[in-house]
């Protein structure tokens, strides 16, 4: 089937929330993503959603989680400061283990920054940004029709893992336009929580299982279970004991290694020969993309590397799409993010930085100028 | 939106997760009758444990949802009537009950409460008011009165207080009203009232902080802090019986406001249902 459309990268990550069964959203307008929140509040009546408007950005975090304690799939999008705001209650579903998706359009910063400017800043704050250790899924999408494809990607991880998922977009991709064909994006059959069965008495909503995934005690199916974000036993109560404790915080974070292979998403091409592989994400990897086409034309070997999903890091599949380079160049608009993980994996004297903090995207001639530098 | 009433005695132990008992709280709290008093009014109005949800925030007030035998959410510090707002939107048959304290809800949550108070989705508030932080050890709280000691205004409180009530109402609530521990009855009745109130119920609970506050400030046991609390009311149901009020700077007690608007669920769902009905 197909189903082309114009379509740009915010209002395709509201369409594919819609498609992946997404019920409810909660936001407050901010700068560049308020139209992931105007197509909501248009498209979510006519399938029977809600979409509300909260007082700030802490409350509209809370209600997607509130909403989502109640079975609903719920998302939330966000900004720049908003996006620091929302890391309190996004801390509560990591700890909870509420599904839910929070898609950031990344701008520039630190504070009010540059409102309207793209910058990659927030890589580490998409992966660290709330307090305390905790387990999150980051995807970033290149494109719009990725945008669509990686927030249906988000809800499948999010309802089947039982962690928040961030969609981490960029100004640029946020407010690009593309076609995008709808009817062959749209996957098969949508992704639900596996929901509690079975006998009430005796239910532990967090017990060990062999996926790590606790089964979701619906409200009104009978279990009657408490939810906190305190440290907890299997038994949903909060507990002090050391080991205990130590279980229950290991099992949220095994779990994402046990489902290591759901979760990882790369592109690597044309890395087999490179002798200079570019990694990068977003706009960034658009630009880097044409700058692997034009350095190959020259003939240089050149390829590109984009963590589909972020984090958690693909480590091995950047281990293995650069093992035969001699150089590996990371452009990102920020002062060095992305990059401090590429130099962990890899070490520091193959690894060179291309940043860009002025408001404008990197562009592919930038990236092919400092690509002929590093190599001579 | 109430089941069938019940008419059979109340007994407390049907509705609390004994597995959980002892509680926590300090000998002498007040929160620990309010909870009575709400699990009463629930039992009274008929309402289904597995449709009843509860949702608490950070403090002394948020760890009373751990021992309600409901699906009972312990959420983050000051935002639980956000959380609830989301709740409640997405399961409209569930029964959503906040418990709340002063710091809660009138410091750092203070934004959420002010506009669900607007808002008027169909939840009920119940504030226990101990006027100080008490899980953290005693510090002063927008409620606390002129010149009391704490661990943060160790020379006596300076700054003025909130009145929780006037608050509600001036933003918008349903339905408003206020209660001492003492009057446990009344209290019952208030938290039934505001339950069964289609819309934004808040009831602000005066309870006392024995252990830590009335320590501080050398305001007696449990008992002599909770007459205290009573001697200083005047209830509202009096206002229309004497000529002179009595006590006239003293806090109104029972119910303040009360008045019908469109609940915002209802209204949003019809809305919605407009929108699909136009696109078929």
């Amino acid at each position: 089937m197909s189903n082309r459309m114009n379509m740009q990268g915010n209002q395709a990550c509201a369409m594919g929330a819609i498609a992946a069964g997404c019920r409810f959203y909660a936001g407050y307008p901010i700068t560049p993503s308020s139209e992931v929140a105007e197509t909501m509040a248009r498209e979510l009546p006519k399938v029977g959603g809600t979409f509300i408007q909260m007082e700030d950005e802490i409350a509209s975090m809370a209600a997607v989680v509130g909403a989502s304690m109640g079975g609903a799939k719920a998302m939330t999008a966000t900004s720049g400061p908003g996006f620091s705001l929302k890391q309190e209650n996004l801390g509560y579903a990591s700890g909870a283990e509420i599904p839910c998706v929070i898609i950031n359009v990344m701008r520039g910063g630190p504070s009010t920054g540059m409102p309207t400017r793209p910058a990659q800043g927030d890589i580490m704050q998409a992966r660290w940004g709330t307090h305390g250790d905790h387990p999150i899924i980051v995807l970033a999408p290149a494109s719009v029709a990725e945008c669509y494809s990686e927030t249906i990607r988000a809800f499948d991880l999010t309802e089947r893992l039982r962690v928040p998922v961030i969609v981490l977009v960029d100004e640029v991709i946020g407010h690009l336009v593309e076609t995008v064909d709808v009817g062959a994006l749209t996957p098969p059959a949508e992704v639900s929580r596996k929901l509690a069965s079975g006998p009430a008495d005796g239910f532990e909503p967090y017990a060990v299982t062999q996926d790590m995934v606790p089964p979701f005690p619906r409200p009104g199916d009978g279990y009657r279970s408490h939810t906190t974000g305190l440290t907890h036993l299997p038994s949903g109560f909060p507990t002090q004991n050391p080991a205990k404790a130590k279980a229950a915080l290991s099992r949220t974070t095994d779990k994402l290694l046990h489902h290591a292979d759901l979760i990882e998403s790369v592109e690597a091409s044309a890395c087999d020969d490179a002798e200079i592989v570019i990694a990068t994400i977003g706009i960034s990897a658009r630009a880097a993309a044409q700058a692997v086409t034009d350095l190959r034309a020259s003939g240089i070997r050149a390829g590109l590397f984009r963590p589909r999903t972020l984090w958690p890091f693909p480590e091995a599949a950047l281990k293995a799409a650069t093992a035969n380079a001699r150089a590996v160049l990371v452009p990102e608009m920020n002062q060095g993010q992305l990059v401090l993980e590429v130099e962990r994996l890899l070490g520091l004297n193959r690894v060179h930085r291309l940043n860009k903090i002025d408001g404008e995207a990197i562009t592919p001639a930038e990236i092919v100028a400092k690509a002929q530098e590093v190599l001579a | 939106m109430t089941d069938a009433p019940k008419t059979d005695e109340f007994e407390i132990n049907d509705y609390i997760r004994l597995d959980q008992m002892p509680h926590f709280l300090c000998p002498g709290c007040g929160h620990g009758i309010a909870l009575r008093a709400l699990l009463w009014a629930i039992h009274e109005l008929g309402i289904d444990k597995d449709k009843l949800a509860v949702v608490s925030g950070i403090g002394c007030s948020g760890r009373l949802s751990a021992y309600i035998d409901a699906n009972t959410f312990h959420t983050t510090h000051g935002r639980p009537l956000a959380y609830a707002t989301g709740l409640a939107l997405a399961r409209p048959d569930l029964h959503v009950i906040v418990i709340t304290g002063d710091g809660d809800s009138l410091a750092i949550g203070g934004n959420h409460l002010i506009h669900a108070c607007r808002r008027n989705l169909n939840l009920t508030t119940m504030m226990l008011n101990n006027e100080i932080y008490g899980m953290t050890g005693g510090q002063v709280s927008p409620t606390t009165s002129a010149e009391r000691y704490t661990t943060t205004t160790p020379a006596g409180n300076t700054e003025p207080v909130f009145d929780a009530c006037a608050l509600a109402i001036a933003a918008g609530a349903g339905f408003v009203g206020r209660e001492v521990t003492m009057q446990v009855t009344g209290l019952k009745n208030l938290l039934r009232d505001a339950i069964a109130h289609d819309g934004f119920s808040f009831v602000e609970v005066l309870s006392d902080c024995t252990e830590i506050y009335g320590r501080k400030n050398d305001l007696g046991n449990s008992p002599e802090m909770i007459l205290s609390q009573k001697a200083q009311m005047r209830p509202e149901a009096y206002r229309n019986t004497v000529d002179v009020p009595f006590r006239p700077n003293a806090l109104k007690t029972g119910i303040l406001a009360r008045n019908a608007r469109p609940e915002y669920g209802s209204a949003y769902r019809a809305m919605t249902a407009g929108i699909r009905e136009k696109g078929k």
